[in-house]
């Protein structure tokens, strides 16, 4: 086993003449769980998608696990996408069986107790389900697994704030102790007290990567509140409104 | 008892604080065990670690008494829970006498409308 995870160095990803990643340097250790915070279009997804091999840098390096991003690191990572992407007529367990073949690391046992606390019926189809009840159908995918790192893009974006509390409980819950929760999310302070390490990314570069509680010491103030404070209005030529 | 956390503070000093709290009160009884770090970190909807290091923090404070195996229990000092104790009371008191400063009373004016309230009641 390797002492860091995640290792990303001068990771640049371009899209045509767009950078979308600048030369991301980052180090992610094992048992964490650690909030990738961003604006829209900051590259949390980029990133997220090339740890999970879906897309390829234009330069630099990553290595999961000390291994490069292949067959071994896709076993040992468990994504959660930012968007549904399992045919309608399915029901959650024909899921569970799809995922019973395809990862070794899968319980169903346990997935099925996750769906019973989150109040998902599993054998319903997906299409007669609500947006948020499928996302709570790919997260206890997504989290039955035993994988060594998590990553998961806007868990928490399309259910309302109840459901969100029991989500994060059920993350916390649920993750594999030895294993680290990469999520990507701008609902900051909704989930700050779940983190145990912050990483701000701007235009594509990290600018910052501390453990919430030392930002919250150095700053007096959430890391809700920074965000808001380094990310404030920025988008907007002419400033303040 | 519910958990609340303020903005301005690590979070896992605030939940030192609340733990000593529910000791004070009772809510945990002296020698009684502790929850584990994972049922206190599902209660309070915070991260393990966050907990663990409150916890650790709780165990300098001498309110709680660690052992590996049989996990963590509550001290059986009545010493160090009166001296906890003091130390929250008199926190409350300075946070007390720092608001009334500001309201443009003086230390002796704070005292003397203290006991008129206390008489009142």
């Amino acid at each position: 086993m390797n002492d860091l995870l995640v290792t990303c160095t001068a990771l640049t990803k371009r899209y045509g003449r767009k950078t979308a990643l600048a030369g991301v340097n980052l180090e992610l250790g094992r048992g964490r769980i650690v909030g990738l915070l961003g604006p829209n279009g900051s590259g949390k997804t980029t990133l997220i998608k090339i740890l999970c091999g879906l897309l390829q840098p234009s330069e630099g390096a990553v290595l999961v696990d000390g291994a490069p991003v292949g067959p071994y690191t896709k076993s040992i990572i468990s994504y959660l996408p930012d968007r549904m992407y399992f045919a309608d007529w399915m029901k959650a367990t024909d899921l569970f069986d799809l995922f019973a073949d395809f990862y070794s690391d899968f319980d169903r046992t346990r997935a099925m107790s996750m769906c019973a606390s989150l109040g998902v019926t599993p054998s319903d189809r997906l299409k007669s389900m609500s947006k948020g009840t499928k996302e709570k159908v790919q997260l206890v995918l997504v989290m039955a697994r035993k994988a060594q790192l998590y990553l998961l893009d806007e868990p928490i974006a399309g259910v309302d704030p109840a459901a969100r509390d029991f989500i994060l409980g059920t993350i916390l819950t649920n993750y594999n102790e030895s294993g680290t929760v990469l999520l990507s999310t701008h609902l900051i302070s909704d989930i700050e007290k779940v983190l145990d390490e912050a990483v701000f990314l701007k235009d594509g570069a990290v600018t910052l990567h501390d453990t919430v509680d030392a930002i919250r010491e150095r700053e007096g103030k959430s890391v809700d509140a920074l965000f808001r404070e380094i990310f404030r209005a920025h988008d907007f030529e002419g400033g303040a409104f | 008892m519910e958990w609340r956390f303020t903005e301005d503070r690590p979070i896992w000093q605030q939940l030192t604080e609340q733990l000593t709290v529910r000791i004070l009160k009772g809510v945990y009884p002296s020698g009684s065990r502790l929850p584990t770090v994972r049922e206190l970190a599902a209660q309070a909807g915070v991260n393990p670690n966050t907990m663990q290091r409150a916890l650790v923090q709780l165990e300098a404070d001498g309110l709680a008494v660690g052992s590996r195996t049989a996990g963590r229990t509550v001290t059986e000092d009545e010493a160090v829970i009166q001296a906890a104790r003091r130390e929250r009371a008199r926190d409350a008191v300075a946070l007390c006498l720092q608001i009334l400063e500001e309201l443009g009373y003086t230390k002796s004016d704070a005292l003397a409308f203290v006991k008129e309230e206390l008489r009142d009641e």
